[in-house]
């Protein structure tokens, strides 16, 4: 396995373009030097998110709790990145801040050069309509609608969706199509919640601890449908997961501790979920 | 159909018996607002239309006699249309096997095209070369089984005369039927009979004369100036002051009752509808914090606030259509059922009832626009729901030490009662909620028992303290204080009063009002007079004593001057002070002492009437002997006027209070069904822990149980006060020229409220122990924390 390699705070200036929707965009970006170090590969690749000195303080009560004290971070496209970090280390602050699901305190991050820190509510949810894809730890299906209804509950609203059956082939539950969440095992759930997120063909899904519920062979299963969705419909994907086995099928593994990012690790061979011993 | 669209039926479904119960909570408001409105309409539609079509009189005047040439000078009167002079007598009836005295009124009768067009039932008109010939009103007819053909008595001018029935009529002069100075009608002992004009001329010794006119006013007519003149006209005839339609005794009385149903169409309905609103945003506000986390994956797919305002707001809507449509077949089907109740009481021909569209356009979108509106909160803090925060699932429970466990009180309970004081005080805004919810299911029931207590008490009042004589009888001719000898006479008349009564019209600026003075002895006792606090009042030895109502009416107060005209003989002017208003429930009433009001009228001791008070057993006899009395005009028997009271309070306003407190019930049932069922949702997980942690089921049920009774127990004394508020409400909006509702409320009332309740929380108690016994512990413990 290859050493982690330690992030430093030093910046590169540089000009990147976006190619996404046609959008030709020019801006400064800046980004990590260990990263550009460690992967020239990614230099040439486009630059999906890109984050500057985001910081969330959640005020409780005459206390204040700091989930993120300054992070940055870029994101390019088509890589799997895996988030690892203790519980309460901020994951899923950033997370729901890079899917426009929150606001960061201070900082900035841009979506394709596009702004998310200082966007409106309303263009948030145009953001997350049109881009994102979720997937909760807890599945969170729709109780009273059937898997593929619940596949159809995010078509009905998108652009160019695939066919919520089709969805739910490409994770393997198509014959469950007409099951509710209740019939269903947790692994299932999840494996139809992966369905819902990729059916509106979203440029990133954005996973919060997807296994988290799991026992570690369901979890293989569902990581074996992410893996897939990376793969061939190249997602840009984000999986925040205690899972360490995992690493080894991401491009890179950015590990957090305390609200920053304490490592970046880019995996020099990924392999298979099915390769990995778990 | 759209996957949300779907989420929104199958919630629907999920939650069908919170639906249900709301549904039927708007129901029964819409319901009431359409029976009562539709009901209102009908009748208002059916007078209108028979008053139009049978010509009813715009004008009504009295007189002792004048010449039937003097109807030329009448016509003549600028915006009369046409005029008509009738004959018009008191009659005693007697009817074979009925000892009772009836009350009877005789009329000429119209010809074709006058005014008052009867509309005849049955038999055919009287011959008018056959003097005993008549028709008799259908409500006497009803009572008694008459038919055409039969024979009846009457004492006209005191001459017993036997008349035949040849028809059943009605007339849209006496669509109430109500003997004059009576409180309330008594079929059975009130009827009019109309002869051919000839006849009653002769039986009355009225030939070529009248004695009571009818007018028609063309469409322009100032109907003030029109009265004017007819006054002047008739003043040298004996006229008692002519008055327009709105005073007419049948009209009036409806106008006062067709506004009480109006009052109560608005007011019934808005109560309903309050507490279904209630309901609604509790039960909307419950679902909401239940899919808290499947809004924020919603929002997080990019649903916008407004789509998820939408959905909400659709099921709220579907919600409350169901609840509409319920309340329309409902309040359709009350409605006839209602009105053919009323029907009973007003005598129209015919009854012109159906749904008025414009009132389920104004109803529906109503409801409708209340529900989205009060569960507009709830709807609104689902489409607000922060995604972030949303996904972490309910907030947790603040918890900090709380006051009651910090003064000690919870520490001697046992562990499972300090779990519900903490449920209690942890989460006071739900407790509250719940506490209102039931608290106003608890006056609801209240207000429909309560208007049966305020007629009890009025009858009360009015037949135990007020009047306590056993028959009260009117003279044809006011009669000298001798003449009352002749009836102290009578084998079981034990002691009597006399009385004069003097029709006037009172007048102060621009307000007057038409009412007889009643003049009473100093130490009448068969006729008391209240204070406003119901205390005997002594009669001052001068002044005018007004009911509150008649004071309110006249914009008077204690020592104001009125200006008092009489409408009889000597058409006197003057002006009285009022000395005290008087508490009465009935009608409008103006009192005076006796001997100050003969010497206005300029008399010496006159009386107009009398009230006896019999020995026990001696009745029939007694009426027997007065009815053969010629000065006799007319008796009223205190025991039928209370029966048939009675017999009224039971059909018709027993029936509103009865269908009022079947949907109280109806909508405490569902607030107190919801309470139960949101309580027992929100704690499932809590319990299932519990039941797996080895309590037992008895044990479990106690937690949810004792919040219940807790909540219930609370809940029923502020009940009883936001009822007493609600009673006093309805009370100051009932009243009218013909009642004064007072407020009271009997325990038995507070009682029925608080059981219904209690039977309510212990049937949804019941369901809780269901629930808890089917508790899944693996599902539940299955899903996440
Ligand atoms: N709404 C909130 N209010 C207060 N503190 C919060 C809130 N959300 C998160 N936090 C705190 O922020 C920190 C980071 O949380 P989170 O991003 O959920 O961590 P992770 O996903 O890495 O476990 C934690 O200490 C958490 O308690
Ligand atoms: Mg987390």
């Amino acid at each position: 396995m290859a050493k982690p390699v330690y992030s430093g705070g030093r910046h590169f200036q540089s000009r990147l373009t976006c190619i996404t929707e046609n959008r030709w965009r020019l801006t400064d970006h800046s980004y990590n030097a260990n990263v550009w170090n460690a992967g020239m590969v990614h230099m040439d690749r486009e630059q999906v998110f890109h984050a500057e000195g985001l910081t969330k303080v959640y005020p409780m009560g005459d206390l204040e709790v700091k989930a993120l004290r300054g992070i940055d971070l870029d994101l390019y496209r088509g890589e799997l990145v895996v988030l690892l970090g203790a519980s309460g280390s901020g994951k899923s602050t950033l997370l729901n801040i890079l899917g426009g699901l929150d606001s960061a305190s201070s900082g900035e991050a841009w979506y394709c050069g596009d702004s998310i820190t200082s966007a409106s509510l309303e263009t948030l949810t145009e953001f997350r309509r049109r881009h994102v894809g979720f997937i909760f730890q807890f599945y969170n299906l729709i109780p009273s609608l059937t898997a593929q209804e619940n596949v159809a509950i995010v078509t009905d609203i998108a652009a160019n969706p695939m066919p919520p059956l089709e969805a739910l082939k490409l994770v393997g539950m198509e014959a469950r199509a007409n099951h509710f969440p209740a019939q269903l095992s947790g692994g299932e759930q999840q494996r139809v919640a992966i369905a819902r997120a990729i059916a509106k063909r979203p440029e990133v899904l954005l996973c919060d601890e997807p296994t988290g519920a799991l026992d570690s062979r369901t979890g293989v299963v569902v990581l074996q449908a992410l893996e897939r969705v990376n793969r061939e419909l190249g997602t840009t994907t984000v999986v925040i997961t205690h899972n360490v086995a995992v690493r080894a099928m991401a491009d890179r593994v950015i590990e957090m501790t305390d609200g920053q990012i304490s490592s970046v690790y880019v995996n020099p061979d990924k392999k298979t979920p099915a390769e990995i011993s778990w | 159909m759209l996957a949300l669209q779907r989420k929104l039926f199958r919630d629907l479904w999920l939650i069908r018996s919170q639906v249900f119960a709301i549904a039927m909570v708007i129901a029964a408001g819409v319901g009431v607002c359409i029976m009562s409105l539709s009901t209102w309409k009908a009748l208002e539609l059916t007078k209108d239309t028979y008053y139009r079509e049978y010509r009813f009189a715009d004008v009504f005047a009295s007189l002792k006699r004048a010449p039937l040439g003097e109807m030329q000078r009448i016509r003549a009167i600028d915006g009369v249309r046409a005029a008509q002079g009738r004959v018009i007598s008191g009659a005693n009836l007697h009817i074979p096997g009925f000892a009772e005295p009836i009350t009877g009124l005789l009329s000429s009768l119209p010809q074709a095209h006058e005014l008052n067009q009867l509309v005849l039932r049955r038999g055919r008109y009287p011959d008018p070369a056959r003097s005993e010939e008549v028709l008799l009103s259908d409500a006497l007819a009803d009572a008694h089984r008459l038919n055409p053909g039969d024979q009846l008595a009457a004492v006209i001018n005191g001459r017993y005369r036997t008349l035949r029935i040849t028809g059943i009529a009605l007339s849209p002069e006496h669509v109430y039927q109500i003997a004059p100075g009576a409180i309330l009608p008594d079929f059975k002992r009130f009827g009019i009979l109309w002869m051919p004009r000839r006849s009653l001329e002769r039986a009355r010794d009225m030939d070529g004369a009248f004695n009571d006119l009818v007018v028609q006013l063309s469409r322009d007519a100032d109907q003030a100036r029109v009265i004017r003149e007819i006054d002047r006209l008739l003043m040298p005839y004996g006229g008692r002051g002519a008055y327009g339609r709105e005073d007419q005794l049948s009209e009036r009385f409806l106008r006062e009752e067709f506004g009480q149903l109006k009052t109560m169409a608005y007011l019934f309905p808005l109560i309903f509808m309050a507490v279904a609103v209630f309901l609604l945003n509790v039960v909307i506000q419950r679902l909401v914090a239940t899919q808290r986390e499947n809004i924020a994956a919603l929002k997080a797919f990019g649903y916008h606030d407004r789509e998820i305002f939408r959905h909400y707001a659709e099921l709220v809507a579907v919600i409350a259509s169901i609840g509409i449509l319920l309340g329309i077949a409902l309040g359709t089907w009350l409605g006839k059922g209602l009105s053919n109740i009323y029907m009973e009481y007003y005598r129209f021909p015919f009854l012109l009832f159906s749904l008025p569209l414009d009132v389920l356009l104004l109803v529906c979108p109503l409801a409708l626009l209340a529900a989205l509106g009060g569960s507009w909160r709830a709807v609104k803090g689902a489409a607000d729901l922060p995604p972030a925060q949303a996904m972490r699932g309910e907030l947790p429970v603040d918890y900090k030490a709380s006051w009651l466990e910090k003064v000690g009180v919870t520490r001697r309970l046992r562990p499972d009662t300090r779990m519900v004081v903490r449920y209690l005080e942890r989460q006071p805004r739900r407790a509250l909620i719940a506490i209102a919810g039931l608290s106003l299911a608890t006056a609801i029931m209240m207000v429909g028992s309560f208007q049966m207590d305020a007629a009890n008490f009025m009858v009360h009042v009015h037949f135990d303290v007020t009047q306590r004589e056993d028959v009260q009888l009117g003279f044809t001719e006011p009669v000298a204080q001798k003449a009352l000898g002749s009836l102290r006479n009578i084998e079981g008349v034990r002691y009597l009063e006399g009385y004069r009564s003097v029709p006037v019209r009172l007048r102060n600026r621009q307000f007057h009002e038409r009412i007889n003075i009643q003049g009473l002895q100093t130490d009448a006792q068969l006729q008391k007079v209240l204070d406003i606090e119901f205390r005997e009042l002594r009669l001052p030895p001068a002044g005018l004593l007004l009911s509150e109502r008649l004071a309110q009416n006249l914009r008077v107060r204690v020592g104001d001057l009125l200006q008092v005209e009489v409408l009889e003989q000597g058409q006197q002017k003057v002006q009285i002070p009022v000395a005290a208003i008087t508490q009465q429930f009935f009608g409008m009433s103006a009192y005076m002492n006796v001997d100050a009001l003969n010497r206005v009228m300029q008399e010496g001791r006159t009386f107009s009437g009398a009230l006896l008070q019999l020995e026990p057993g001696t009745e029939e006899g007694v009426y027997r002997e007065l009815l053969d009395m010629p000065r006799v005009a007319g008796i009223g028997v205190r025991q039928a006027m209370l029966n048939s009271f009675n017999d009224i309070l039971e059909r018709s306003l027993l029936t509103f209070t009865f269908i009022n407190t079947i949907l109280g019930g109806v909508i405490a049932t569902g607030v107190v069904y919801n309470t139960a069922r949101i309580a027992f949702s929100e704690r499932a997980r809590e319990l299932a822990s519990l039941r797996v942690l080895g309590y037992r089921q008895g044990e479990v049920a106690y937690v949810l149980l004792a919040e219940l009774g807790i909540l219930t127990l609370l809940a029923i004394p502020i009940g009883f006060v936001i009822g007493h508020h609600l009673c006093a409400f309805l009370a100051s909006q009932l009243q009218s020229d013909l009642f004064r509702v007072p407020l009271v409320l009997e325990s038995r009332t507070y009682a029925m409220s608080a059981l219904v309740i209690v039977v309510s929380s212990l049937l949804s108690g019941w369901y809780l122990w269901e629930k808890v016994r089917g508790l899944d512990l693996v599902e539940v413990l299955k899903t996440r924390e």
